[in-house]
Order: C-alpha cells, then structure tokens, then sequence
C-alpha cells in the first residue's frame, strides 16, 4: 500500500506540470481558463477529499470556506494592496483558522448531523456580505485587480497566467496533501475514521485528529477561493451558493472518495460534463430554454449513472482498469475502499479465503485465520 | 405585543411548511438512513404538475390532489429506481445519487416548464385576518396551510399508531434485520416510507409555492430550512421534526421582524445560531433518544 511514495508523487506532479503548460500554450483562451477552473476545483475537492474520506467526516459547507478566502483576498488586495503571493498565504491563514472554529463545534457531530450544520453554514455564511454592503460590497462584491507579472512581457495572455497560478497551487497542495495521508497525521484520520473508540485507546487524540482535519480541508478550501478571486476579478456571494458546496462533496465522491486522483477526475466531470453537454445542446439549435437546461438535467444523470455503475467512483474504476491490465502498483489511497469482491480482481487475502483458491502456504493460512 | 402576535402566528404557519418537508425527511431516514436532498426538487416538480392542472381544468383542488398522487408516485419510483440499486454500496453514494436526482429534476423542470418565475394560486384568501381592527398577520390561506399539515402530521402519526401497516414500519425502521426475520417485506415497507415522504413534500410544495412563486429552484431554501428543522429536532423523531419546523419558522419569523432592514438577509445566519446552540447542547437533536454509535 505504499503507492503514494514521495517521488512517485513529486513524479506524477510533475507530469502534470508539464502537461498543463504545453495544453494552455496550445489551447484558446477559453479552454485556459477552463484548466484555471479544474485547478480551483482540484484543490478546493482534494480538501474536502481528504475531511471526508480519510477522516470520516462530511462537509457540505466548505463553499463557506472558498467564500471566507475570496473574500479576504478581495479585502487584502483592495485596502493593503499586498502582492498576490502574500495574500494567498493570507487568505490561507484566515480561512485556517475558519476551519479550526467551525472544527472544534464539528467535533462533536456525526453524519447527517454534522451535514446538516455545515449545509445551513455554506448558505449562511454568504448572506453575511449582503448584510453588511458598506464592507464586503453588497450583491455586486467587490472587484479583485489581477494582472500578469511584468517579466512575462505585455502580450502575455492573462487567462495562461492564471491557468499557470492555479495549476501551481493546486499541484503543490495535491503533493502536500499525499505527504500528509502517508504520515502519522493521515493514519490517525484513517483510524478515526474506522474506529473512533479504538483509535482513542491506540493513544489517537480524536478531537484534535477530527479538528486538523478540517482546518487542512478549509485551508485547502480557501486556497481555491483566492484562486477563484483572481480568475473570476470578482467576489460576490452569487458565487459561493448551495450549489457550489454540494459540487465540491459530489466531485470528491464521484472521483473516489479519500483518493487526491479522484480529487482530480471528479473536478474534470463537474467542470467539464456540463460545458461539454452545453456544446451539444446549442450545435442542435434548440430554443435556449431547452439548451440551457439539458446540461443540467444531463449532468444530474451522469451523477447517478457513475454512482450506481461505479460504487468506488472514477478512481475506484480506473484501479479496477489497471488491475485488468495487471498494473498492480496502481493501486494508491485509502485501503479501506478498495476492491469489493465482485468489482475487482480478488486481492492476495481474498484468495486466501476463498475455498478451492491456491493451497495456501499453511504458514499464511494461520496468520489470516 | 400586536407585533410580536403577528410574528408569532406567520412564524407557526411558515414553521409548518418546514415541519412538512423536515418529516418527510424524517420518514426516509427511518427507512433508508439516507438524507434524501432530491426531496424539495421532488416537491417543485410536484407543483409545477398542479400549476398545469388548475390550468387545465379551472380546478384547484383538482390541482391539489393531482399534486399529492404525483408526490407517491415520484417518491416511490425514486426509491425503486435509484435508491435500492444503491443500497449496499457506500453510504456517501447515495447521498450522491438523490443530489444528482435533484439537479436532474431542476434540469427537467427547466426543460418543460422553461426558468421564469410562476405565480401558484392559493386555495383560499391571502389577506390578512383581523380582530376587530388589529390585524393578526396571517390569512385564511395560512390557517390552511397550518390545518392542512397538521392533518397530515396526525394522520400520519395515527396510522404509525394504530394499523398494522404502521406497525410494520415502525419495526423496519426500528431494526430491519429482525423485522426482516418477522416476515415484514422491509424493502415494500421502504418504498411506502419513500412514497409518504413525496406525499408530505408534494403537500409543502403546493402550500408555500403561493408565497415563493415556483421555479426550477424555488424550493432549494425551504429544503435547506426543512433539513435544518429536522437536524434540530432529531432525525429520528417525527415529533421532533414538527417542533423543529415550528421552533424554527418562530425564530425566523422574529429574526426578520425585528432585525429591521437586514433581518431578511440575516435569517440564515439566525437559523445557523440556533442550529448551533441546539446541537451543542443536544448533539443528536432534541428529541434524540439514548446515544447509540455504531462501535
């Protein structure tokens, strides 16, 4: 289970560093800033990935978290005028502190309990910027000032620039993110989340376990709404509805929950599903009512289809691929989620079980029985 | 004191319209332990099937009727459909699947009935009541609405009581192995609990659409507030989610009453504080019963 190895990672990293740079030299403008969104989503569902599927714990509000992020970037930039770097730290830092609050009151809730407050959170916390319009700028928000830096020269196009920024941080957080589960922070989740009574006897403070977790989560949440800031050049609560919450937890599922690749697949989905569909719906000329609500009504089907077709989600698929194929070292993440019988090829422990499988070495057989 | 009467009774009559979707919240946790969020879209589409028969046949009670078949109708096909392929597959997958159910709906919604705003009739005058001079706050409509869920609520609650249909729900919900092992059908039993819960959404959906006006995602914030009544009145307890629903209306209903200008704006976040404080003291609810975790 030692997949996620650190070079492996920084390796996979990198690959995708590179991929991203030639795609946003090759594509158009609009595509940049299409892979500006999937890094946004990446980083924002890789935190929640790792809240929920490594530490057991839902959140339908981290959309409250992108909001507390863009909004301090939006603060910082207008009234301090800090450089964008200082301020993604910044924001870091604010909404960090975000999540250990709102931690310490989660750490006493479970599942739809801890749903439901982190729901009414993600529409709750919103409203606070059309209350108070003489700070946070009512329902137009407040404009954020982004610009390329002056050693890529004027033509550089901004939307490559931003889609470079974003992949960045949403690399750095996925390579940081894979180091955290592999460490004892990320096996004191895993054992929380199995098991929260054993984990305390196994010496695991589970409050604090519980409340990291979601400060990591919200931070990585308030990256990607300081990201959002720049790329969008607006905070306004419009952005950070119901809808963006409930996004975020379906991309981390319908990837594989608990796995940083699934992070990355499920954010293709809902970033890519619903644009792709807009394209078929309007290249048929049907009247814009119809056109505008068929990727709608089409996404809703795929989020279904996936889950029923692939319990594991994407990530859970593409293992089930690899095995066929028998790359067994692809195998990466959270253990607990791997292969059920009938999905996926029989694990070495499987086969030990099963009657008129190999003899097993008597040795073996004692140690599993 | 007029005021705060006033407050009073329009929080009771939206406090109930909350009651009605936290219990067919309720009623599907019992059965599945799954919180369906396809429930408020269910209850819009459910409407906008009225708003097209009180078009086509003059009628409103026709409309209302129409309105509550289709609720049994969709809760009992979504469960056949989507849900029970689900079942035994991670818990989280078919949170996912009723999420998906929701945006699908909208989507379908959109496509039918197009995006614009709609107006829905109400079944009796929306003007409001008074006493001698001193108006009360609310209409003949929201004495209504209040009867109507209450009815639905009671006979709910009797027939959970006192048929041996009830009977066999309560024991499926109660431990579905061994009512399983007592000959009860779990999986219908589930299914009659899906149905009753698009009944109750069905009936909330034609009751607050003539106060939101309907579209696609009219019924977003009432689910929202609906599942914020249930959570704090404890998701296991039908009585739970009617005080929840009330308790909450009330506050809302004083939140933005006396919080002048901003108290619209602010309702979330006083429903937020509430659900808070509720769950710091009572984690499970109010009405929760003894702790049980699964170890």
């Amino acid at each position: 289970m030692n997949a996620l190895t650190m070079p492996r990672v920084l390796g996979a990293a990198l690959v995708t560093a590179v991929v991203v740079v030639i795609l946003s030299i090759q594509l158009n403008t609009f595509r940049d800033y299409q892979i500006a969104e999937i890094a946004i989503e990446v980083t924002a569902v890789a935190g929640l990935t790792v809240l929920t599927g490594l530490s057991g714990q839902i959140s339908l509000g981290n959309g409250a978290f992108m909001a507390i992020g863009a909004y301090a970037t939006a603060l910082l930039t207008l009234h301090l005028g800090w450089p964008f770097y200082v301020v993604l730290v910044a924001a870091a830092v604010v909404t960090a502190a975000a999540g250990a609050v709102v931690g310490v009151a989660a750490a006493r809730l479970r599942g739809p309990y801890l749903a439901g407050a982190t729901l009414l959170l993600g529409v709750a916390l919103p409203s606070l910027a059309e209350a108070y319009p003489g700070v946070f700028g009512g329902d137009q928000g407040l404009d954020v000032n982004f610009t390329t830096p002056a050693f890529l020269g004027v033509n550089f196009p901004l939307t490559r620039w931003q889609a470079w920024v974003c992949s960045a941080v949403a690399l750095v957080t996925l390579v940081l993110l894979a180091n955290l589960g592999r460490s004892r922070v990320g096996r004191s989740w895993r054992a929380v989340r199995d098991d929260e009574v054993a984990a305390a006897l196994a010496g695991v403070n589970v409050a604090r376990a519980r409340i990291l977790a979601f400060v990591v989560s919200a931070t990585c949440a308030g990256m990607a709404g300081a990201l959002l800031a720049i790329v969008t050049g607006l905070v306004a609560p419009g952005a950070f509805t119901i809808t963006l919450s409930i996004a975020l937890l379906t991309a981390a599922v319908i990837g594989g929950l608990g796995t940083l690749p699934g992070a990355l697949w499920g954010s293709l989905v809902i970033i890519l599903v619903p644009t792709y569909a807009t394209d078929v719906a309007t290249s048929h000329g049907l009247s814009s009512s119809v056109a505008s609500n068929i990727p709608v009504a089409a996404y809703g089907a795929v989020l279904i289809l996936v889950m029923l077709v692939f319990p594991q989600g994407i990530q859970g698929a593409v293992r089930w691929a690899a095995g066929l194929v028998g790359i067994t070292s692809a195998r990466t993440g959270r253990p607990a989620s791997a292969p059920e019988g009938d999905e996926l090829p029989p694990s070495r422990h499987q086969v030990l079980l099963t009657p008129g499988g190999d003899p097993p070495d008597p040795h073996e057989k004692e140690d599993t029985q | 004191m007029v005021e705060f009467l006033q407050f009073t009774l329009s929080g009771l009559s939206f406090g109930m319209i909350y009651a009605a979707i936290a219990l067919s919240l309720v009623l599907i946790w019992r059965g599945t332990r799954l919180l369906n969020f396809a429930q408020g879209g269910m209850a819009m589409f459910t409407t906008y099937i009225a708003i097209e028969v009180i078009h086509g046949t003059g009628s409103y009670w026709a409309g209302f009727v129409v309105a509550l078949a289709a609720g049994v109708v969709l809760g009992a096909v979504a469960e056949l459909a989507v849900i029970r392929p689900s079942l035994g597959k991670p818990e989280l997958n078919a949170v996912i699947i009723t999420i998906g159910l929701l945006i699908l709906i909208e989507g379908l919604a959109g496509i039918f009935y197009g995006g614009q705003y709609r107006s829905f009739p109400a079944a009796f005058s929306v003007i409001g009541l008074k006493v001698g001079s001193t108006p009360l706050g609310i209409s003949r409509f929201d004495l209504f609405v209040a009867a109507a869920v209450l009815a639905t609520t009671l006979l709910l609650a009797l027939g959970f009581r006192y048929t041996s249909a009830g009977l066999r729900m309560r024991a499926a919900a109660f431990n579905a192995t061994i009512a399983r092992l007592s000959g009860i059908r779990v999986a219908r039993v589930v299914t009659v609990g899906w149905a009753l819960a698009g009944l109750l959404g069905a009936l909330a959906g034609v009751l607050v659409s003539p106060s939101t006006f309907l579209y696609p995602n009219s019924m977003d914030s009432i689910f929202v507030f609906g599942f914020t009544a249930a959570v704090i009145g404890g998701l296991d307890s039908p009585a739970g989610a009617v005080v929840g629903g009330l308790l909450l209306g009330l506050a809302l209903s004083y939140a933005g009453g006396y919080l002048g200008s901003q108290g619209s704006n602010l309702t979330p976040l006083v429903a937020l504080g509430i659900l808070v404080v509720v769950l710091m003291l009572r984690p499970d609810g109010i009405f929760s019963g003894t702790r049980v975790r699964r170890v």
